[in-house]
């Protein structure tokens, strides 16, 4: 009698953590379907409206791979390339979108699209000052970065005091970035 | 019934009183605005949560009450964390990992196992809810304090004087504890003084 009973029970335990779990997966399911193609342009106007900030010149901005875009002004002249490149930040990835010019010999400006630096120290990558410092920066060498004074050389930026490694680590994800594209172009 | 409602938003207020959900408390707050995003968005878990575990806590088997109650959680949050970033692209990003992290926020189980699963609908609504806008409104608090002080805006509207230096101590994890420090000491003389006025008002 008592053993019948506790089967009972599991086959009861079973039945409500099935059931519980179908309907939240056929939920999920509707959820998911609902925002994917709503996060999906979502992410594309944001990348989009950071390509524009780069190239103010661009009317058609053109997927030819992934992450990696070729931006055309007018007349059909192409403005440059922007592509995506990440890596680790002070705290977690930084994901930058940068723009090259067609020769690939300078950048025309980086926008972050995401990191969770320290707000008011490595959030300032972010901001127009130090993102100035790179439009127009010759990437014929490797970008380095100076600390606490101004850059001396063409290829040096200043770095953001308090938040060196922030700075730095914005300088090796270009570098990289730069390095495996051109790679990939040849 | 009302009082389940009104007992989250002083008496049981789920931060400065239970001291429960540290977690977001402490990490998104350092705007007002990522303390509203935050707090409505575990609000709507709470509530639909409990209110779901309510209707169903009769069919649950005790053993396994748990495991049902987070894949309950989990599902309205996987929900509202798609919503998010669906409707509200920016703000969800702000947040981060910290809406997934709403599953393990202990205000939510916690109502769900000492409220929702023992009692009725109607009031496991009203006493989620009552949760909810007092945790909402604890995030808020914190959230403009740490603002006003860490970057001389609330809501991103500036308001301090010019020349005002910000103190960034405010915005980083520092700033969360000794906010909320204070807040938890300030609410605790308030509520000792109502206490012994009321005695005083009752003879």
């Amino acid at each position: 009698m008592i053993k019948k009973r506790r089967e009972n029970n599991t086959l009861r335990i079973i039945m409500a953590l099935a059931v519980v779990g179908i309907l939240s997966g056929a939920l999920l399911v509707l959820v998911y379907n609902y925002s994917i193609p709503k996060i999906r342009v979502n992410v594309e106007n944001e990348t989009e409206r950071a390509i524009k900030n780069i190239f103010p010149q661009a009317e058609k901005i053109q997927k030819t791979k992934d992450d990696f875009f070729k931006v055309t002004g007018a007349e059909n002249k192409v403005a440059g390339y922007a592509f995506i490149a990440e890596g680790n930040g002070y705290q977690g990835i930084i994901k930058l979108i940068i723009g090259v010019d067609p020769k690939f010999t300078e950048i025309k400006g980086m926008e972050v699209l995401e990191s969770q630096e320290t707000p008011g120290l490595g959030a300032e990558i972010a901001g127009s000052k130090f993102r100035k410092q790179f439009e127009n920066l010759p990437i014929t060498q490797k970008i380095e970065y100076v600390k606490n004074q101004k850059p001396t050389k063409p290829n040096q930026i200043e770095a953001i005091t308090g938040a060196t490694i922030s700075s730095r680590a914005v300088v090796n994800i270009i570098n990289d970035g730069v390095n495996e594209v051109r790679k990939n172009v040849k | 019934m009302i009082k389940d409602f009104v007992k989250g938003l002083w008496k049981e207020n789920p931060i400065f009183v239970q001291v429960l959900g540290m977690c977001p408390t402490l990490a998104v707050t350092t705007k007002a605005l990522f303390g509203l995003s935050m707090g409505l968005a575990t609000t709507f878990v709470v509530v639909s949560s409990s209110v779901v575990i309510s209707v169903v806590r009769k069919f649950v088997p005790r053993q396994v009450r748990i495991p049902i109650f987070t894949v309950i959680i989990a599902t309205f949050v996987t929900a509202a964390d798609y919503f998010l970033k669906a409707n509200f692209f920016q703000i969800s990003k702000a947040l981060g990992p910290y809406v997934p992290l709403i599953v393990v926020n202990c205000v939510i189980l916690g109502r769900a196992e000492a409220f929702a699963s023992k009692n009725k609908v109607g009031r496991s609504f009203l006493d989620a809810l009552g949760m909810g806008v007092g945790f909402t409104a604890a995030l808020i608090v914190l959230g403009a304090i740490r603002e006003i002080l860490g970057a001389g805006t609330i809501f991103e509207f500036p308001i301090m004087w010019k020349g005002f230096t910000n103190w960034i101590v405010m915005v980083l994890p520092a700033g969360a504890f000794i906010t909320l420090g204070l807040l938890v000491g300030v609410f605790n003389i308030l509520d000792k003084k109502m206490k012994t006025r009321r005695e005083i008002a009752k003879g």
